[in-house]
């Protein structure tokens, strides 16, 4: 890369994934629990049965322990954009500032607000008013996911704005096709949903520990069938929207898609990999090294284009070109990125020096070129190759395990609904081992959201050597160790105090 | 409306913002009171409610506030924070442990312990309040970073970052100009002026109220100390000019002065909030009124934001340039001043700030709704008996 201090870049991207990682583990379960809980509490109001109460308030509680640290490590990531990729805050803070803004004024607020009413207002205010701020609590929390959604969907797919070469950045002309451009309603309900059911498998797999303990035996049994029901619901909906995720990638981010299939060569009639393993050096090596597969003809043109017999471009025809199907190989885009780059620089030499036809002519250069003008920074075609393996094993983890866990509910309504949840030992140990592999599926996601998209931080403009802020990588290596540290501890209290109410149970909650 | 109209609009939101900021830190101050308004557990736990009510909504204005400054101003959200890093990291750092000590504190098996909670509190209470302080400080003394959009369209090896901060301190330096540390100072003893004002509206609790009356005493002299030796040093020094047609920054004697007397109504209302908070600790004080925190408050809020708008209006670089290792009046010491940022040269387009425009119009409905939940959750004071009642108590 020209003249980078690629380990500045390095301990930028692991600072940014770090911080991000460990926020995206306390948020979805807010996103779904509070959902959760707002029906439980219109249970409660709706038939003035103490236990449903009971089940509220223990739910709120475990929701209360979550909620801090998802704070604490969002208001990093805020500042972050700046702290760390100045360049990228000034190069698109037009569009992208607006969306982190708005989620300020009309979610953080809406949140912080209700929440205190929903923990202190239980002996203040009337029962309605009360639940309807355990209500906007939750929709409050799904807002904030929202904006910032949205935000990350226009990196990912930059529509809705336009290069100013006078101020030489990114100008906003639509506020609406960013919010609703296919990538961010993807996005949005994917990623909610997806958390709903993250929040429906905690939910099951504590009630499932109680079963197992033989404790609490009817908050354990409701506490299930509302949670399976919902989660149920809701992975029907997560997998459709992965579905339509992974079709409008094919279409807007290829490569990415590429990526996640580790389909190096393009070919009609591609087939679809159900599973498979590399061999070590397969990112090194760039190229497919299947150890083993197991693949089902045809799928994969039939999952991006909805035909078999379409033509799926692969990895290599991105990086060398195709002429026959009419794709531009990395090297002629990054002479095109290049030229952008150098003929913006011209205009503007010419504009300061008042020569209005060099301007006029070095400017129709630069928008011809524009589309290509993130390119123009790297050195080799090989640069813009994201990281295959991880990407490609985590999609699999994560369409596996949303498959499993759609079973899981299934299961757990119909026993439930039955009666018959009692006494399933096995059952509930199944249950309990789903916690850490919901996670672990959520996490998957985004590293296949965000791995897959590598070198890019906005797709096909600005790649993340040209937007890093110029410190001293020896002070985001410090910064990366205290979060690491800090963290980790804060998590590690966070696990003691959740275990210590989760034994405590939901006797002490007071129904009454 | 006019590029022009909607930049001073969103600078008045935005310092809006900050003065918010500034008064609801109240809460800080309040932290770093702990130990010595709260002699026993129960007193403990009283301020810590007390406080665990309301630290939310400092925390959630200084995001907002983050988020809106990054909308409007973005030039200014990439060269501040990127540049001087490390005052931004420690202040972050702050508000990152302070998030989780309310909820944890006194849950069992928490395991850093109670008094790690409570420190975090106190580190949150003294870093946040000092440093966000001296970081506005530069906002009236400058820091020596440097702005070339050019920077990005280099492709002959080094750099593409548009701005650069001199020094390896990254925005540390700030602490060794005594000005911006009187500010801090300044705003680390209003912070507990606020905080003992709050406790004694709040709190139902007689030796609490005492503590509390003698550290507003003792806090409002030091406040008045160093606020005061901060507005002379401020008035009386050369201020950054901008030049209205040809954007050019150079220095003018009196610039600050000269910006409250060319907006009086900024002037008077300045000298308005000054006063209102003195009325806070003087009612408070003499006539043992429990009000005071309204009128400080008041008093804060409009005090901060006319600072603000003197920074930023009649054509003056809110965030200026400033090397101080180059000679001053040399060619290269001007050269570096015009890398200041002012509202004109760091906003975002027309289009961005008339669409944040509309989304500003759901401030006062937030404002309201604001209100009317801290009315139905703080109808009487906080005191023993409640906290036992309560299911969840900090
Ligand atoms: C609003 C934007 C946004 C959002 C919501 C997220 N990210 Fe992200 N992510 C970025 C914006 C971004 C970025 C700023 O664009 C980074 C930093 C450098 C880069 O290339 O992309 C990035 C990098 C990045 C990387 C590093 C990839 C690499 O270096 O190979 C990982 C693993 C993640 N992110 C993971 C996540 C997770 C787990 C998120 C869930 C909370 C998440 N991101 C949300
Ligand atoms: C880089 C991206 C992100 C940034 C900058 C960010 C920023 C923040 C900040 C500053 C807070 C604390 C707000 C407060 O004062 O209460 C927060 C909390 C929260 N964020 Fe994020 N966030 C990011 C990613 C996400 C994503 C992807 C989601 C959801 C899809 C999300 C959902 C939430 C929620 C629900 C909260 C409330 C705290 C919690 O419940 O854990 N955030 N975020
Ligand atoms: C079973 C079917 C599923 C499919 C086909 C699927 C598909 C996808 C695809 C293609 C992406 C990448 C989108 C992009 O980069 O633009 C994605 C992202 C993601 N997935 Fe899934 N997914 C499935 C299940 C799940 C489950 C069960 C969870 C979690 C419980 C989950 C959580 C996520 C998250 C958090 C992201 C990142 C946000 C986003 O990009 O939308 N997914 N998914």
């Amino acid at each position: 890369m020209i003249g980078f201090d690629t380990s500045l870049i390095e301990w930028s991207r692991a600072q940014f994934a770090l911080t991000a990682m460990f926020h995206w583990l306390f948020v979805p379960l807010t996103l779904g629990i509070t959902f959760l809980i707002a029906i439980m509490e219109t249970l409660y109001v709706r038939t003035g049965n103490p236990e449903w109460k009971r089940i509220t308030k223990f739910w709120m509680t475990i929701f209360g322990i979550n909620f801090a640290i998802g704070v604490a490590t969002g208001i990093i990531l805020e500042f972050e954009f700046g702290t760390n990729w100045s360049n990228y805050s000034w190069f698109v803070g037009d569009i992208f500032g607006a969306p982190l803004a708005v989620e300020g004024i009309m979610a953080f607020f809406m949140e912080s607000t209700f929440i205190a009413i929903m923990f202190f207002g239980w002996n203040k205010v009337s029962k309605g008013f009360h639940l309807t701020s355990t209500w906007l609590t939750a929709i409050g929390a799904n807002l904030s996911a929202l904006w910032i959604l949205v935000a990350n969907a226009w990196m990912q797919n930059p529509v809705g704005m336009q290069f100013n070469p006078d101020t030489a950045r990114n100008e906003m002309v639509s506020f609406w096709e960013v919010l609703f451009s296919p990538t961010a309603i993807n996005k949005f309900l994917h990623t909610v949903t997806s958390s709903y059911m993250l929040a429906a498998i905690v939910v099951i797999g504590i009630s499932s520990w109680f079963l197992m303990k033989k404790r609490d035996i009817l908050f354990a049994k409701r506490s299930i069938v509302v949670a399976s029901a919902f989660g149920l619901l809701f992975a029907v909906i997560t997998i459709t929207t992965g579905d339509s995720s992974a079709r409008e990638m094919a279409k807007v981010q290829p490569v990415k898609f590429a990526a996640m299939e580790n389909h190096y060569h393009g070919q009609a009639f591609a087939p679809l990999v159900a599973f498979g393993a590399m061999t070590p050096d397969a990112d090194t090596a760039k190229k497919q090294n299947f150890i083993f597969k197991f693949e089902i003809p045809s799928m994969l043109s039939y999952m991006a284009f909805a035909s078999p017999s379409a033509y799926v471009p692969g990895i290599y025809d991105f990086t060398y070109g195709n002429q026959e199907h009419g794709i531009p190989s990395f090297t002629e885009r990054m002479e095109k990125g290049k030229l952008a780059i150098q003929s913006l620089a011209s205009y503007k030499e010419a504009q300061k020096n008042g020569n209005d036809s060099l301007a006029q002519a070095t400017l129709s250069v630069f928008r011809d070129n524009y589309q290509h003008f993130g390119y123009g920074y790297a050195n080799a075609p090989e640069d813009f190759i994201p990281p295959v393996k991880l990407t490609f094993y985590s999609f699999r983890i994560m369409v596996f395990l949303g498959g499993f866990f759609l079973l899981l509910f299934i299961y757990f309504f119909w026993m439930g609904i039955k009666n018959k949840l009692e006494g399933k030992r096995w059952l509930y140990i199944t249950a309990i081992f789903s916690i850490p592999l919901v996670y672990l599926t959520s996490q998957a996601g985004w590293i296949v959201a965000e791995v897959g998209r590598q070198p890019w931080v906005i797709q096909d403009l600005m790649p993340t050597m040209a937007a890093v802020s110029k410190i001293e990588a020896s002070s985001v290596q410090i910064t990366f160790w205290l979060f690491a540290i800090t963290f980790t501890a804060l998590l590690i209290a966070e696990l003691k105090i959740m275990f210590g109410q989760i034994r405590k149970g939901p006797q002490n909650e007071g129904g009454h | 409306m006019t590029l022009e109209t909607l930049q001073q609009y969103w600078w008045i939101v935005v310092s809006l913002l900050a003065a918010i900021l500034v008064f609801l830190m109240f809460v800080q101050g309040g932290q770093t009171l702990l130990y010595t308004v709260g002699k026993t557990e129960i007193e403990r736990k009283l301020i810590v409610n007390a406080l665990g009510r309301k630290w939310e909504f400092t925390f959630t204005t200084l995001v907002t506030f983050g988020g809106a400054f990054f909308a409007s101003f973005p030039l200014f959200y990439s060269t501040s924070f990127g540049g001087a890093y490390w005052v931004w990291m420690a202040i972050l750092f702050a508000f990152v442990i302070q998030a989780v000590s309310y909820e944890y504190r006194t849950k069992p098996n928490n395991f850093l312990g109670q008094k790690t909670y409570e420190m975090f509190l106190l580190l949150n209470g003294l870093l946040g309040t000092v440093l966000i302080g001296t970081a506005v400080g530069t906002f009236f003394t400058g820091s020596a970073f440097s702005v070339d959009k050019t920077n990005l369209l280099n492709l002959t090896g080094g750099s593409n970052a548009i701005s650069a901060w001199e020094g390896p301190a990254h925005g540390l330096e700030a602490v060794l100009n005594f000005t911006n540390v009187a500010l801090g100072l300044a705003v680390f003893f209003l912070s507990r002026v606020l905080g003992s004002l709050y406790f004694i509206n709040n709190i139902e609790h007689n030796e609490i109220m005492k503590r509390a009356n003698k550290q507003l005493l003792i806090n409002s002299v030091a406040f008045l100390v160093f606020f005061l030796y901060f507005l002379v040093v401020v008035l009386l020094k050369d201020g950054f000019a901008v030049d209205p047609t040809t954007g050019v920054v150079s220095l003018e004697p009196y610039k600050y002065m000269n910006n409250f007397l060319a907006m009086p109504l900024v002037l008077v209302l300045f000298l308005a909030g000054v006063v209102l908070v003195l009325a806070g600790i003087g009612i408070t004080w003499l006539k043992d009124s429990r009000k005071g925190i309204w009128y400080a408050g008041l008093g804060t809020v409009l005090a901060v934001w006319m600072l603000f708008l003197n920074a930023g209006f009649n054509n003056t670089a809110y965030y200026p340039a400033l090397d101080t290792s180059l000679t001053a009046g040399s060619a290269e010491w001007t050269a570096f001043m015009q890398s200041s940022l002012t509202i004109r040269n760091s906003s975002s387009s027309h289009y961005t700030l008339t669409a944040m425009s509309y989304v500003s119009l759901l401030v006062p409905f937030v404002l309201a709704y604001i209100w009317y939940a801290w009315k139905a959750i703080n109808n009487k004071r906080i005191d023993e008996k409640e906290l036992q009642d309560e299911h969840h108590s900090y």
